[in-house]
């Protein structure tokens, strides 16, 4: 019994990793109907970037919240210069941009700080914290904090500030958008900004756990799929609640489905983002929006 | 518009030649590594019939190369069947697999094709590694080496033999592709791709002709995963990850998805980039590789393959006119 | 037939005519490739980019000890020159490199190549060849083995089943009635680790209670440390990567699991046991037991050891800038090490067979960068040139050695 609660214990924590990143691919889906497949090589990126900060001496305080600043204006400018040229093409053509994104972000982080794996500061303290016989870990629970901080901020933004309900609209009416003076345009560019920033923030809650490396998002970028779309790829609330129930059930059939077992994880990935896709396009709890033609 | 067709065939005559005589100009090294050219041509050719053809992405081609080769290398070593028997049975398994997988496909809209393709592509050497009793798990298969078939042997090395094997197969596949997409099959992948209402109300069925695209790819695939694990004398499931299906849509972005000859500059690139940019630093491939795909997305959207022959073109006319005028 | 057609099949005809009619090569020269009275050609491969690119320190390691050699004046008067290429731990990518040194570079051995997967899939091509594939960077079994099938092939470091076996033995004295959880990484490197640990325990191999694998692109590996803790097991063996076993030694400290602990030499060095002790406190580093083989450059008291301060100066001199902490270095400088002292046993006459025959009589007493007393020996009917490793245990914040050498093949 003990082990089953660890093993749900764990599997939420594993599970905010994926919801983390799968929130920021929803952002991205839902401004411009694509999906970024370089949301997970950016975050890399910018956790290399907060790792140089902390290593010239810089509070992890200060280097955060400048990383997390970085990502965001990086990635408006990165919008508006190599996403913008194709925002109307076909979707697969952004696809091949992104991927593009992805093969030279993966190489730059190699190029300039090497391959070799870098131990990561972490905010929280090391000390496990008890529940009975279940161990949390203060960095897995920060981890859940944080992304369900970032869940209720985001919420916050589309519903009640300005901006955001202008981010809406302009994702799902463009052209009635523009006419009443919305630029379509750069609520593109936030979108992204919000992406990255959204991403930033779950490298750095990630890196102490899996440790910073050029690969370290490779596996976790198609466990976010699977997160995104089990909750419907839409929603940010479907991301989080997705990436948890992924988590959680992928340590359970991990170990409790011998047959299964740790090594078919990413196959059992795989197969989640096809039979949800047959099955239930519009994820476990949401309604499908009519396809933009 | 006879001169037309004396220059195409005269073109593929000359390529031809060019092939055909290469291996004894080169060492034999060179030779083997021009099999991985005409093995990844072949590979990316299956790309262009999908994605230029008939609008649909694959961002994990690598798991048909890997069907290929794990096909080659099973039937061989556990059953000792001759590659001759095994390369076809290697099409076939892909082209099967792609056929199912193709109707998966027609459910998913462009971008979640590619994220689920995107998905297996990832998945595919834990897969392998799993089904230990089948795949020899993380050992990977060893194949036994091509052997020069009786009335060659001493006249060509076992490398020239695989480049022929290779090439004659890249020519047939090439030839074919050509004939098909003009044929009424063509034509309606190309109707389908450009406007599937428009195309589906004259008459053409939509998931017949998209999922034989699919195994037809698959099929291609396949080969070129055969000939890879054939060349390599190993199949071993590292070498079937993420990268090696980037690097296929890579070289066929690069090369060009809407001319067949793309095909053949993508294998050229996917085979000799990262030996060649290797020099520069390691990670140099890779940050080229992204590079050029995100310069190549924004302005040149046919790759190389269709700026050459817009060049071409524009030479020729412009031949053409001074012809005129003289 | 139209005249077009007519006209590629004569051509294709005529080509193939001309394919066949000069189809004749010579095949690998005879006279020894890669020798000339001032150089010696070396090649090799290393993963520098990849997943497994980390492990390219090792040919950078290598590459910088050949420079100071060549700089001491080389080798009977030669200088080494070694092509180490990027196969970016890719089989087919390997046989395609390893083809090109072999046909094109004319190397006259290769060395070092790194990984299980790339030096399986050229050991075929390179045996046929009689191009010796020396000291090879993996710790499968295979390569001093299978000798009687690939005799021109020999590894270099203690194989990953013999140091299972230094666990089992010593953990069989310790505590006869432990009982054993494993978590291995799921490929050959981490299976063979798990095969010697089966082995060493021999009848008592039903003392594992309970194995876990874990994939490269797993995010964590804490849901398998909860599945072996759950399993009641007093003794844990990791055979991981060190991203790897930083995780597990974390989660097992922070799921409050206590066992006896024993850690792989992949990942035993200091940098990887100080980040696991800054992510999850000394309970998770304290009383961990490994064995050791190579001086750890990151480890303090070998700081006023003679190998450590060439390994330093080495490093300062051919590699500015290189993280020196980072072991991966001196491993490859240690290969480089027995890779001269091969060459110079063999005489000044070089040939690929006088080369091989040095390289399985070995007895190298003094190679700086491994710890004192090991000796790198070979001899035909053994091939695996370092044997021996003693077993450390950490404090929190160093190894120490405790007991004697131990040779796991009967040395």
């Amino acid at each position: 019994m003990h082990d089953l609660a660890q093993q749900i214990v764990s599997g939420l924590a594993t599970g905010s990793i994926f919801a983390s990143m799968a929130l920021a691919l929803v952002l991205i889906h839902r401004s411009m109907g694509v999906i970024n497949f370089a949301q997970g090589e950016m975050a890399m990126f910018t956790t290399y970037l907060a790792w140089q900060f902390s290593q010239q001496g810089m509070p992890l305080w200060l280097a955060f919240p400048l990383t997390i600043a970085i990502a965001f204006a990086g990635a408006v400018a990165l919008e508006r210069i190599v996403v913008r040229p194709v925002e109307r093409a076909a979707p697969l053509t952004i696809v091949i941009l992104t991927l593009g994104l992805l093969i030279a972000f993966n190489g730059l982080a190699g190029w300039i700080w090497g391959y070799v794996i870098k131990a990561f500061p972490s905010p929280f303290p090391t000390t496990p914290l008890h529940f009975g016989s279940v161990a949390f870990s203060s960095q897995d629970l920060g981890i859940i904090a944080v992304s369900l901080a970032s869940l209720g901020a985001i919420s916050v933004f589309f519903k009640k500030t300005k901006v955001g309900l202008a981010m809406r609209a302009a994702a799902l009416y463009p052209e009635s958008s523009r006419t009443l003076g919305v630029r379509v345009g750069w609520m593109l560019a936030l979108g992204w900004g919000m992406a990255a920033a959204v991403g930033a923030l779950s490298g750095l809650m990630i890196a102490p756990v899996v440790l910073l490396d050029p690969n370290m998002m490779q596996g976790i970028l198609v466990y976010a799929f699977a997160a995104a779309v089990l909750g419907g790829i839409e929603s940010p609330l479907g991301a989080v609640v997705g990436g948890l129930m992924l988590g959680v059930g992928l340590n359970l059939i991990g170990a409790y489905v011998p047959f299964i077992g740790t090594d078919l994880q990413l196959t059992m990935a795989f197969a989640i983002i096809v039979v949800i896709l047959l099955f239930r396009p519009a994820g476990l709890f949401g309604r499908r929006r009519l396809l933009r033609v | 518009m006879r001169d037309e067709r004396v220059r195409r065939y005269g073109s593929v005559a000359l390529v031809a030649l060019l092939i055909a005589v290469l291996p004894h100009f080169i060492p034999s090294y060179g030779a083997f590594e021009l099999t991985y050219v005409g093995a990844y041509a072949i590979g990316i050719l299956g790309l262009i019939v999908l994605t230029g053809a008939s609008g649909q992405i694959s961002l994990g081609h690598g798991a048909f190369f890997a069907i290929g080769g794990y096909t080659v290398a099973l039937l061989g070593q556990k059953l000792g069947v001759p590659y001759w028997i095994s390369l076809p049975l290697a099409a076939l398994a892909s082209g099967v697999v792609g056929l199912g997988l193709g109707l998966v496909a027609l459910r998913l809209e462009g971008i979640y094709l590619a994220l689920a393709t995107f998905a297996l592509a990832v998945a595919t050497p834990s897969t392998l590694k799993h089904f230990k009793a089948l795949t020899g798990g993380s050992q990977g298969v060893v194949l036994s080496p091509l052997a020069v078939p009786g009335p060659l042997h001493g006249l060509i090395t076992p490398e020239q033999w695989l480049y022929y094997v290779t090439w004659t197969l890249a020519g047939v596949f090439f030839f074919a592709t050509s004939l098909a997409l003009h044929s009424r099959l063509g034509r309606a992948l190309h109707a389908l791709r450009d406007n599937e209402i428009a195309a589906v109300s004259f008459g053409v069925n939509p998931h017949r002709y998209k999922t034989i695209a699919f195994g037809w790819s698959a099929a291609y695939a396949g080969v070129a995963g055969a000939i890879v694990a054939i060349a390599t004398a190993y199949a071993s499931p590292d070498a079937y990850g993420i990268a090696l299906s980037l690097a296929l849509v890579t070289g066929a972005v690069l090369g060009g998805l809407d001319t067949l000859w793309g095909a053949l500059i993508g294998g050229v690139i996917v085979e000799f980039l990262p030996l060649w940019a290797q020099n520069i630093n390691p990670a140099a491939p890779s940050v080229i590789y992204g590079i050029a795909l995100i310069l190549f997305t924004i302005f040149l959207p046919g790759g190389i393959g269709r700026a050459l022959q817009s060049a071409l073109n524009s030479l020729r006319l412009r031949g053409g006119n001074q012809h005129a005028r003289s | 037939m139209h005249a077009p057609s007519r006209l590629l099949a004569a051509t294709l005809a005529a080509a193939f005519a001309l394919a066949l009619s000069t189809g004749t090569r010579t095949p690998v020269s005879a006279d020894e490739p890669g020798i000339t009275p001032t150089e010696i050609v070396l090649g090799g491969l290393h993963p520098y980019s990849g997943p497994a690119s980390s492990y390219g320190a090792i040919g950078k390691g290598a590459q910088a000890y050949f420079a100071y050699i060549n700089d001491n004046g080389g080798v009977n008067g030669r200088k080494i020159t070694y092509k180490d290429l990027d196969d970016a731990y890719s089989p087919p990518q390997a046989v395609q490199l390893a083809k090109q040194l072999v046909e094109q570079d004319h190397v006259f051995a290769m060395f070092n190549t790194l990984g299980t997967p790339s030096n399986t899939a050229i050991r075929q091509y390179l045996n046929q060849n009689q191009v010796p594939q020396l000291f090879v960077a993996t710790g499968a079994s295979t390569w001093g083995a299978d000798a009687a099938k690939f005799p021109w092939t020999i590894g270099w470091q203690p194989d990953y089943q013999s140091e299972s076996i230094i666990y089992a033995r010593y953990l069989m004295k310790e505590d006869p009635s432990a009982k054993i959880a494993v978590l291995y990484q799921n490929d050959d490197y981490g299976e063979d680790y798990l095969t010697g640990l089966k082995d060493g325990l021999g009848k008592k191999a039903d003392a594992i209670v309970k194995t876990a694998s874990y994939e490269v692109t797993d995010p964590s590996v804490s849901s398998q440390i909860a599945s072996l803790k759950a399993s009641g097991a007093t003794t844990f063996f990791i055979f991981a990567t060190p991203k790897f076993s930083i995780q597990a030694l974390v989660a097992a400290a922070q799921q409050s699991w206590k066992p006896r602990i024993f850690l792989n030499t992949v990942s035993n060095s200091q940098t990887t046991m100080k980040a696991a002790t800054s992510a999850g406190g000394v309970a998770a580093t304290q009383g961990v037991i490994s064995v050791q083989y190579l001086k750890d450059p990151a480890e303090p008291k070998w700081d006023n050891d003679a190998g450590m301060k060439l390994y330093r100066a080495i490093a300062a001199k051919y590699m500015p800038g290189a993280d020196q902490n980072n072991g991966y270095f001196l491993y490859g400088m240690g290969a480089a090490y027995t890779m001269v002292d091969c060459l110079q046993r063999a005489g000044k006459n070089l040939t690929r067979q006088r080369v091989m025959d040095a390289a399985i009589h070995l007895n190298e007493r003094d190679n700086p960068f491994v710890i004192s007393g090991v000796v790198v020996q070979t001899s035909p009917n053994n091939r695996f040139p370092i044997g021996q490793e003693q077993l450390a245990s950490y404090n929190g914040t160093r190894f120490s050695l405790f007991g004697s050498l131990i040779g796991a093949r009967g040395r």
